[in-house]
């Protein structure tokens, strides 16, 4: 047990940092992830042909490729792409990004690809009388869409949309791989110096069941609040 | 764009991927079989083998499959007790380890789909087959499994796609998989793209390859 002391002793705060880096690399990619959601949802769903490609594209490809391969192609592309664009303006020197923006791009563009698709089902189960209601009743294209069509949509995309959430979660202990100390990267540090490797990811897997139990209970009473009347 | 480098890295990649394949096909095996097994312990009267059930798919579906592969490869062998026993054997091998851990992990997931299989069976097809005499265990083996498997399929088929993804975790505990070449190759050239292209193809093969089974399979048995 003295092993988890806090100070200079024990690995207490130092996982307890980790922990942190954990929910906040998730939270960042979830963001990311709904961001690029929303740009690609509207292409899948429209009729122009390039868009759809797009789109689908997008969404087979990442949804079809290991999660670690994508970390990798950031973590060894994701610099020289920047370095890239950067020389165009006419900047040659070397930059370094930051592994905590690579990873939560990675995961966060992983995770939009499983949020666009949940988007799209949710919206293609909507009634289509609500479209046609809501145009026979003249409202404008922006308020029967932010006041019909969406809060019908987030009723039926947040058990989904949870989901999301847990794969992101989980994804989040690959980027451990790209050296930002999260949970798995700094238990994985512990376990070299102190030889016990067996305690430390069992503590590793404790701390991601408090996260994704603790993430189920808030995520249940969200899907309540957005069920109600039903 | 350098093409010698993907055409080269081709047959590397294509031969990681026949490890790929094989750790796969054997944790889905496992799997299969460790997922039946706890589905219906999870099915059953007795609360205390339901609820462990319950833990067993709770712990491995919470956790990263990345933590359970650390745990077996990296902290089982602490144990004292199991470096003399001939589990030890097995377990010092990283192979053996990440087919233990893969099997493990889709073992929870597929005992989920099955429950949840078995419970939607209707009772009629049950009562049916009980007014009619039969004995219970051919109405589990005729009756109640292969309308559990024609009912899971489709979600099965999304978890043997999740399982080929989970497959590149193994090049974490220096197996040369797919991932673990790729990997390798990105890092002795520099060339990430190229190899993403390339590493990417052959798993959107390979994904595109199980979906297309799954369908076949799900119109040979005739989904209603």
């Amino acid at each position: 047990m003295e092993l988890l002391y806090f100070g200079s002793k024990g690995w207490g705060d130092e996982l307890f940092t980790a922990f942190l880096m954990t929910i906040a690399v998730s939270l960042t990619a979830m963001f990311i992830g709904i961001l690029f959601s929303i740009i690609f949802t509207p292409m899948k769903l429209s009729k122009n042909k390039i868009f759809n490609f797009i789109a689908n594209s997008y969404t087979t490809i990442i949804r079809g490729v290991p999660e670690l391969l994508v970390i990798y192609l950031f973590f060894f592309g994701g610099s020289g792409a920047v370095m890239f664009v950067a020389s165009i303006f006419g900047y040659n020197e070397y930059i370094e990004i930051n592994a905590f923006i690579t990873g939560s791009f990675a995961i966060g563009i992983i995770s939009g690809a499983y949020s666009t698709e949940v988007f799209r089902g949710a919206i293609q189960s909507i009634d289509v009388g609500q479209f046609e209601a809501s145009k026979a009743l003249g409202f404008k294209k922006y308020i029967y869409f932010f006041k019909v069509i969406i809060p019908q949509m987030l009723r039926l995309a947040i058990p989904n949309l949870s989901n999301v959430w847990q794969i992101t979660l989980k994804d989040t202990s690959l980027i451990s791989v790209t050296g930002l100390v999260e949970i798995m990267r700094q238990s994985y540090i512990a376990a070299g110096s102190t030889r016990d490797p067996l305690f430390f990811y069992s503590f590793a897997a404790l701390l991601y069941l408090i996260l994704t139990f603790l993430s189920m209970k808030i995520l249940n009473k969200l899907e309540k609040n957005y069920s109600r009347g039903f | 764009m350098d093409l010698d480098l993907m055409i080269n890295s081709f047959p590397k990649l294509l031969n990681a991927t026949f490890t790929t394949l094989k750790l796969l096909s054997l944790s889905l095996i496992f799997g299969l079989i460790i997922g039946l097994i706890f589905a219906i312990m999870r099915l059953s009267n007795n609360k205390l083998i339901g609820n462990f059930s319950y833990g067993f798919s709770y712990v491995f579906r919470g956790t990263p499959l990345l933590v359970q592969i650390f745990i077996i490869y990296f902290g089982l062998g602490q144990i004292e007790y199991l470096r003399s026993t001939f589990l030890w054997t097995i377990l010092k091998e990283p192979y053996w380890c990440a087919i233990i851990a893969f099997s493990l992990n889709t073992g929870a997931y597929t005992s989920e789909i099955l429950r949840s299989a078995f419970q939607t069976i209707k009772p009629g097809f049950i009562e049916a087959g009980k007014s009619l005499g039969i004995s219970s265990k051919v109405i589990f083996y005729k009756i109640q499994i292969p309308i559990a498997i024609k009912q899971s399929l489709p979600a099965y088929g999304n978890e043997i796609i999740l399982m080929l993804k989970g497959t590149s975790l193994a090049s974490t505990v220096t197996l040369m998989d797919l991932t673990g070449v790729a990997k390798y190759i990105i890092s002795t050239t520099f060339k990430p793209i190229e190899v993403f292209i390339v590493a990417g193809s052959i798993y959107l093969f390979l994904t595109f390859l199980i979906h297309n089974f799954i369908k076949f399979a799900e119109k040979k048995m005739g989904t209603n």
